[in-house]
């Protein structure tokens, strides 16, 4: 078809307009434009309010254990809600996939095995998402908060409500790769940064990620145009499952403990961490680059607002405010300068 | 409804390219059914199209030209009947299948992801990727970059590869939903109301367009509203009505005047007997007791 006889359909009507570099810059990347200007604005102020606390080095090796729990979940997510869908179970598949480490790890004694056992239990738990969602045909948001139930009373009977020790983990390799501090460097910060290369390249130098965005923008023109959207659907929740189970891991190995009710405070942190990276709710739209920006913002608020003097009740209502500031500056951009 | 064909003997011809009676059919399709809910949308239809072919699909809304070229794409699989691929049946076709068969279709709904740039517009569905499902996108980018300065007609300088789709005129989508189905070595295009949305220029260049689809010998089947316009472009003249196979005739075999009265008596009668005198409207108003009842 590529040959030069074959007639025009209807010519571009687009009137001529420059083309230049500056124009093809601000419309390629008016959505990032607007989550680097807001991560840029925020930690500004932290460091005018909190100088002592955000000019030294501390601050960010706590950052760097803390926000890994959700940022890493926050990617995986961002896809999901990128096609569409949104999973609210997640915080439950913590639980859940800490039940298969345990049993796994208190049965062999091997930590490696637990934690495949873990990750395991969370691409299963994910799978079963998947399926319900596409099988039987119901809307993501009601079969994850189903789930979420689900998922959360299942590790609470099958431990008993108990927690578990730990203890005996230290000092296990295993264990190090995923929470050691190779030369001060926490280990979750450093799969976080995987996880975030492996999502982006997912997203955009994947076929899963291109079938990803035409779902979400259009699930007809999706069907129209042979995309698996069942195929692609359930591996995005199995991802996120994984990445779940990944995540209790690390903050159960932290602590040393398995509380059943891991991870039950992070499904509002890293949904925001998603939204105030830009990523549209609608679906279609969204990007890793924001999603990681958003979860170094979410995590760096709590701790912020304490150092800058003020005390921890204001962390909720300033939470709030941020959100709504930062996807704010980003919708104006976005029309600003995407036509 | 096939023996209504019945030929007239010196039935006036139209302008323009004779029918092509080509002895390979591309396309055949045997006594299709189907049904949405308990709605019979397509009853018994037998159709086909041949190599180098162009159809005219008339019919007024809700007459099944949408359902049935669904089920051409392998979006919808028909209740019942045969589909035939260059006469062989192939069962349980499916939307990638049916492009490897060579069905590439612009859709009514043109089908497009409208917050996604041009390049993933043309390739979606088959990215260019290896064996990994990475994608190579700077190819994708380039050919995307190649088909919209030399086959959509793209000169403005604000449209790249990147450009999201609602940057453009329903021309511009149009011509991109066509230039996306001619990129992929088609052999059988459908063309689902093409011209819906077209300025009167961009009509011309695209009935033009159909004109090149079948000087490169491949086949085309083409729905339309306006039969002014399935009348320039078709060899021959398919026309349905509730579900089925109203008339199928060569297009030289009529002029335009008569299409438009077989039409008229179609619509009101769901029937066109072709060994009979072109009714004029009175005689249609006379005819309508004997409608089929959908």
């Amino acid at each position: 078809m590529t040959a030069a006889t074959t007639p025009q359909p209807p010519p571009s009507t687009k009137e001529q307009a420059p083309r230049t570099p500056l124009a093809v810059f601000t419309t390629k990347w008016a959505g990032q434009m607007g989550i680097t200007f807001a991560f840029i604005l925020l930690w500004v102020a932290f460091l005018v309010l909190a100088p002592d606390t955000f000019g030294g080095d501390r601050i960010y090796k706590s950052f760097g254990q803390t926000m890994p729990q959700f940022g890493i979940i926050a990617m995986m997510l961002t896809m999901v809600i990128v096609a569409g869908d949104i999973d609210l179970s997640f915080p439950s598949v913590m639980g859940l996939g800490m039940v298969g480490f345990v049993w796994v790890w208190d049965a062999t004694d091997i930590v490696l095995l637990g934690i495949l056992a873990a990750i395991g239990v969370g691409a299963a738990a994910g799978l079963f998402n998947g399926l319900v969602i596409t099988v039987v045909g119901l809307p993501s948001l009601v079969v994850t908060i189903g789930t979420q139930f689900l998922f959360r009373g299942l590790t609470l009977v099958l431990v008993g409500g108990s927690s578990f020790a730990l203890a005996t983990t230290r000092g296990d390799p295993a264990r190090e790769v995923l929470v050691g501090k190779p030369f001060d460097i926490p280990m979750e910060f450093v799969w976080f940064l995987g996880i975030t290369i492996l999502a982006w390249v997912l997203l955009n130098r994947h076929r899963l990620g291109g079938n990803t965005y035409v779902i979400g923008d259009n699930a007809q023109t999706a069907r129209l145009m042979g995309v698996p959207i069942r195929r692609t659907r359930i591996m995005l929740f199995v991802l996120t499952g994984m990445a779940a189970a990944l995540a209790g891991m690390m903050l159960s190995l932290q602590v040393v403990n398995f509380y059943p009710n891991v991870g039950s405070g992070l499904l509002l942190p890293a949904l925001a961490a998603v939204f105030v990276g830009g990523t549209s709710v609608f679906g279609g739209r969204g990007s890793v680059y924001g999603t990681f920006l958003g979860a170094l913002m979410i995590g760096a608020i709590p701790a912020g607002i304490v150092a800058s003097g003020l005390t921890d009740f204001w962390t909720q209502a300033i939470y709030g405010a941020i959100i709504l500031i930062a996807i704010s500056i980003h919708a104006v951009l976005q029309r600003r300068f995407q036509h | 409804m096939t023996e209504q064909r019945a030929a007239i003997g010196d039935a006036p011809a139209g302008e323009g390219s004779g029918p092509r009676q080509s002895e390979t059919r591309q396309l055949e399709m045997k006594g299709v059914y189907k049904s949405f809910g308990g709605v019979r949308v397509l009853q018994d239809v037998d159709f086909h199209l041949g190599a180098g072919e162009v159809v005219g699909l008339l019919g007024d809304n809700g007459a099944g030209k949408s359902t049935l070229i669904k089920i051409i794409t392998g979006y919808h699989q028909p209740d019942e009947g045969q589909l035939l691929f260059n006469g062989v049946e192939v069962n349980d076709l499916t939307v990638p299948r049916a492009r490897e068969l060579g069905v590439e279709t612009v859709y009514q709904e043109r089908a497009l992801a409208e917050q996604q740039p041009l390049w993933r517009n043309i390739f979606v569905g088959r990215y260019i990727s290896n064996r990994l499902g990475i994608m190579d996108v700077g190819e994708m980018r380039r050919i995307t970059e190649q088909l919209m300065t030399e086959e959509m007609g793209f000169t403005s300088a604000v449209l790249t590869p990147d450009t999201t789709v609602t940057g453009l005129s329903g021309g511009e989508r149009q011509g991109l939903a066509i230039v996306r189905a001619l990129h992929f070595e088609a052999e059988m295009i459908i063309l689902d109301e093409p011209t819906m949305g077209l300025s009167l220029k961009e009509t011309e260049k695209l009935l033009k367009f159909v004109d090149g689809i079948r000087a490169k010998g491949k086949s085309a089947i083409f729905i339309d509203h306006n039969f002014f316009h399935v009348y320039s472009v078709a060899d021959r003249i398919v026309v349905l009505d509730r579900g089925k196979v109203a008339a199928d005739f060569p297009k030289s075999r009529y002029s335009l005047n008569e299409l438009m009265d077989i039409m008229r008596e179609i619509a009101s009668t769901g029937l066109f007997e072709a060994d009979r005198s072109l009714a004029t409207p009175g005689e249609v108003d006379a005819n309508v007791m004997h409608g089929v009842q959908s």
